[in-house]
Order: structure tokens, then sequence, then C-alpha cells
């Protein structure tokens, strides 16, 4: 066991050495991977923020009900009563006509207009929160429409579902995008592996002749294919980092006009080792299949 | 310790390097391999570490038979034969020193111990005090001396050399063969394959000569 694990580490330096002492080659390769990574990597990023925009906005969706412009008093007293009594309604809200106007009164670009107007066009309304899916939403939606007095009845969940079902649009882009820049990383490793395999050609041969197992002569190279998708692994998320800077320079200004805090933020802990963990086992099997593929082709003559 | 009974090695196209060999070597011999080239002499210096498999017949190696060995028990089996290839076979991407610890990489000796053990070969072909040089920068002397220290440096009980004297001038010659005498000595059965025949003569040592794949009377 000991045995074992020192090899391990021997091999394993040896190959940190071998990546210092090529540097160049070294840099491409780990941009190249990184930059493969970083593709689906930002595109991720990008809709868990999304996806976190969508998740402060009210989960249950809420439903406008617009009254008959002669409801009277006992008529909304009425509907209130009766608002109650529905399942799917969580909360309710009386906005009176009044109210209403006194609150387009205050948005600026309206003020003039509803000065000018000699009665109150609005009608009285309740906002009701819901609960339930898209389907129990459209009950929903007939019970409240059969009931007296009420002239309108607006859903705005539509919306919710369209950005829901973009995000899960999305979603699938990233994750075909990211299969396939992991082929790539694999292709890359398997290509460096046996170019790597091709330098050591003589190594190998010797080895092989002196008395070296096959899973000796393997190792390190399962070593550099695991270091070299792991320091890819950093060169993409250090790539997508610097990107969430520029952008968020752009972003807060946009945001600052909507009145909003709202920022890129970084992937947690958990996620950026979750990749870095991804980007090592790809390494490592670009080098099993390089390795698997090309060493058995050198056998002593 | 080696023993060869009905051998034969023919490649495709039908030639036959070796046929109808049988002769067997006991510990602590040393015997000479001569022919002309294309006698077989490499031949049979390939069959005993499992470089080729014969095409009938039995090889044993210490009681091992080696056309029947798992490919996985062949790394085993080479630890415990040195080997002096005819292309030497060093690596020039290191230093003298380490190609003499290429052998002690996986065997599992710690590496103060197999850096003992390396500069012990060193010393034992006078290579000492050059175990910091790249061997490109060694004679070619020098190149093959090295080679016999990465040979023994795994103290193995079997040394096989392919034409060790080939490219040498006669005095490193007659070195390279003191050492391999002095080896046989502590009692490592040595087998050399050459065509050197005032090597033979000075040592007067078993021979087995070698004659289109046969052996010769």
């Amino acid at each position: 066991m000991n045995n074992w694990l020192r090899h391990h580490w021997q091999s394993f330096g040896l190959t940190l050495r071998r990546l210092a002492r090529n540097p160049v080659a070294t840099l491409l390769n780990v941009t190249v991977i990184g930059v493969a990574l970083a593709l689906p990597l930002g595109g991720y990023m990008l809709l868990q923020n999304l996806g976190r925009v969508a998740g402060q906005l009210p989960g249950n969706p809420h439903v406008s009900l617009f009254l008959a412009r002669d409801a009277g008093k006992n008529d909304i007293a009425a509907l209130e009563a009766s608002l109650k009594q529905i399942p799917g309604v969580r909360a309710l809200r009386f906005i009176s006509r009044e109210q209403a106007l006194e609150g387009l009164k205050r948005s600026e670009n309206l003020s003039d207009v509803i000065a000018a107007l000699q009665t109150n066009p609005l009608p009285d309304a309740f906002v009701l929160e819901t609960v339930g899916g898209v389907a129990e939403m459209e009950k929903l939606e007939g019970q409240l429409r059969a009931l007296p007095k009420v002239a309108h009845v607006q859903l705005d969940s539509a919306w919710v579902q369209r950005l829901d079902a973009l995000l899960k649009l999305g979603r699938t882009a990233v994750l075909i995008l990211a299969t396939l820049l992991a082929c790539g990383l694999v292709a890359v490793t398997f290509n460096t592996i046996r170019l790597q395999i091709l330098t050591q050609k003589d190594e190998i041969e010797v080895s092989k002749l002196i008395g070296a197992t096959d899973a000796f002569i393997r190792r390190p190279f399962f070593h550099l294919g695991l270091v070299q998708g792991v320091l890819g692994g950093v060169a993409a998320l250090g790539i997508v980092y610097v990107c969430m800077h520029i952008l968020n320079r752009s972003i807060l200004g946009l945001a600052q006009l909507y009145g909003s805090d709202f920022r890129l933020s970084f992937f947690d802990l958990p996620d950026c080792l979750a990749l870095l963990t991804f980007a090592a086992v790809l390494g490592w099997l670009g080098a099993y299949m390089s390795v698997s593929r090309h060493l058995a082709g050198i056998e002593p003559r | 310790m080696i023993s060869f009974s009905q051998v034969r090695k023919s490649y495709r196209g039908g030639y036959e390097a070796l046929c109808e060999l049988s002769f067997s070597i006991d510990t602590g011999e040393l015997v000479f391999i001569t022919g002309r080239s294309g006698a077989g002499k490499s031949t049979l210096l390939k069959l005993i570490p499992a470089i080729e498999r014969p095409t009938s017949g039995t090889v044993l190696v210490n009681g091992q038979n080696i056309g029947s060995m798992r490919r996985a028990a062949i790394p085993y089996l080479r630890r415990n034969l040195g080997l002096i290839f005819q292309d030497q076979k060093l690596l020039y991407d290191r230093s003298v020193f380490d190609n003499v610890m290429l052998p002690l990489a996986f065997t599992g000796h710690a590496h103060k111990d197999a850096a003992r053990r390396a500069r012990a070969a060193l010393d034992k072909v006078g290579l000492l005090a050059r175990e910091k040089a790249n061997p490109i920068t060694l004679s070619g002397g020098e190149q093959q001396r090295l080679c016999i220290a990465r040979a023994v440096v795994n103290r193995p009980s079997i040394l096989l050399a392919d034409e060790p004297t080939a490219s040498l001038d006669s005095a490193s010659a007659a070195e390279v063969v003191e050492m391999f005498r002095s080896f046989n000595q502590v009692g490592v059965t040595v087998l050399i394959a050459t065509h050197d025949d005032a090597l033979i003569q000075r040592l007067n040592p078993r021979v087995l000569a070698l004659n289109q794949g046969r052996l010769a009377s």
C-alpha cells in the first residue's frame, strides 16, 4: 500500500515537472480546454442568474379581478365574502377606483392626462394571491368569471410561464453545448497524451524491457490527463469570472435605470469543485482512451 | 536455469531463425553464443526475456515456461534478468545516474536505498565520477559500461549481452569482458552473443556455436 502510494506520488511529481518543463505547450493545452469549458460554463452561469431572478418573483401569480362599473358597496362586500370561500384564493386585496386613480396620478407621465379627465374611468378591483399550478389557475379563472359583477379577469401568470419555458430551452442548449465540448476536451487530451507517448517512446520501450509493469508505465499519462483537465477547469472558471465582472459593469448601469440592484453572481464553492471534478474525469478519460490505444503499439523488438 | 528443448522460431514469410534448438545452461555458467550475422544469436537471446516467443518447443527460465507465460507476468521475469542490448537503448534526456535509477523506479525501493544501489553499480563499472553527465557525452566504452551498470543494478541472477564489444576498441572490449567475468565469479549466469573470436580465445568459456539457426557441433 505504501509502495503503491509512493509510486503515485512519484509519478505525480514527474508529471508536474514535465508540464513545467514545457510551459508554452502546457499553457496552450490548458487554454484550449479552458475556453472549451468556459462556453457552457458561462451559459450555465447566466441561466443560474436568470433563474434566480425568476425565483424572486412571486411563485404563485396574481389574478386581477376588475368589477363592473355599476357595482355598489354591497356588491363589493358580497363579492369579497364569496371570494374568501374559493379554495384557490390565499389572500386578497381590494383596490378601489379612487386608490387606483391616485396611483396613476403619482406616475409622472400620466398625471397630466389624468388631470384632464372629468370622471374616473377606472373600475374597482380585487388583486388575488392564488395557489396552484397552471391547470388550477385556468379552472379558477372560469370560476371567477361566473361571479356576479365581475367584468374582467386577468391572469398575470402567462409571462412567468414563458420565462420558465425560455429558461428550460436555455438549459437544454447549455447541456447540448456542454456535451459537445466535453467530447472536445476528451479529444484534446487524447491527442496530447498521444504526442506525449510518442515523445517518450524510447523510455517506454526501455522501461518495458527492464521489467516495468503496464500499470507503472500508464500511471504518469493518467496523471497528465488528470492534471491537464483540472488546470483547464481552473482556466475556465477564471475566464468566466473575468467575463462576469466585465458584464456586471454594464449590467449595473442598466439595473439602476430599473431601480434594481441586480448583478450576476459567481458559482458557489460546491459548483466550482463539481466542475473541477468533472474536468478531471474528462481528462482522465481522454488519457485512458489514448493510453489504451497507443501504448500497446510500443513493444520492444 | 535456462533450458531450450526443440525450440523453433520462425517469422512471418517463412524465415526460420532458430530450428530444433536444444541445450541447457546451469546456474553460474559463463556461455558464449557465436555465429555469423543472421545465425540466430539475437533471436536466441530475445527468447529468454520473452521479447520473442518460441513458435514451437519449450524455453524454460528459472522453471518458468516462456512460451505460455501470461503477458502480465513478463515484467517480473525481466526484473530477474540483466539485459545489455546491441543498440544500448540509453535514455539521452537524463543523466547517467538517472539512467541507472530507472530499473529501481518500479521495484519498490525507497529513494535513498535506490540511490545507494545505483551509485554502487556505477562504481562497479567505473563511472561514479560521471554520474551527472549526459550519456551522449560518454565514449563508446563508457556507454557500454553504463548499460552494464543499468543491467546489474537490480542484482539479476542472469545477464544477457548481445554483441557487447561490437563497437569497441580492443582495450575497451577487454575491460567490458573483464566485468562480465567478475560478475560471473560472484555467481551470476552470463550469456554473451558475439562474433569476436579474440574474446573467446582469451576466456576459454563454453561456446554455443550457431549456424543458420542450428547448433553446430
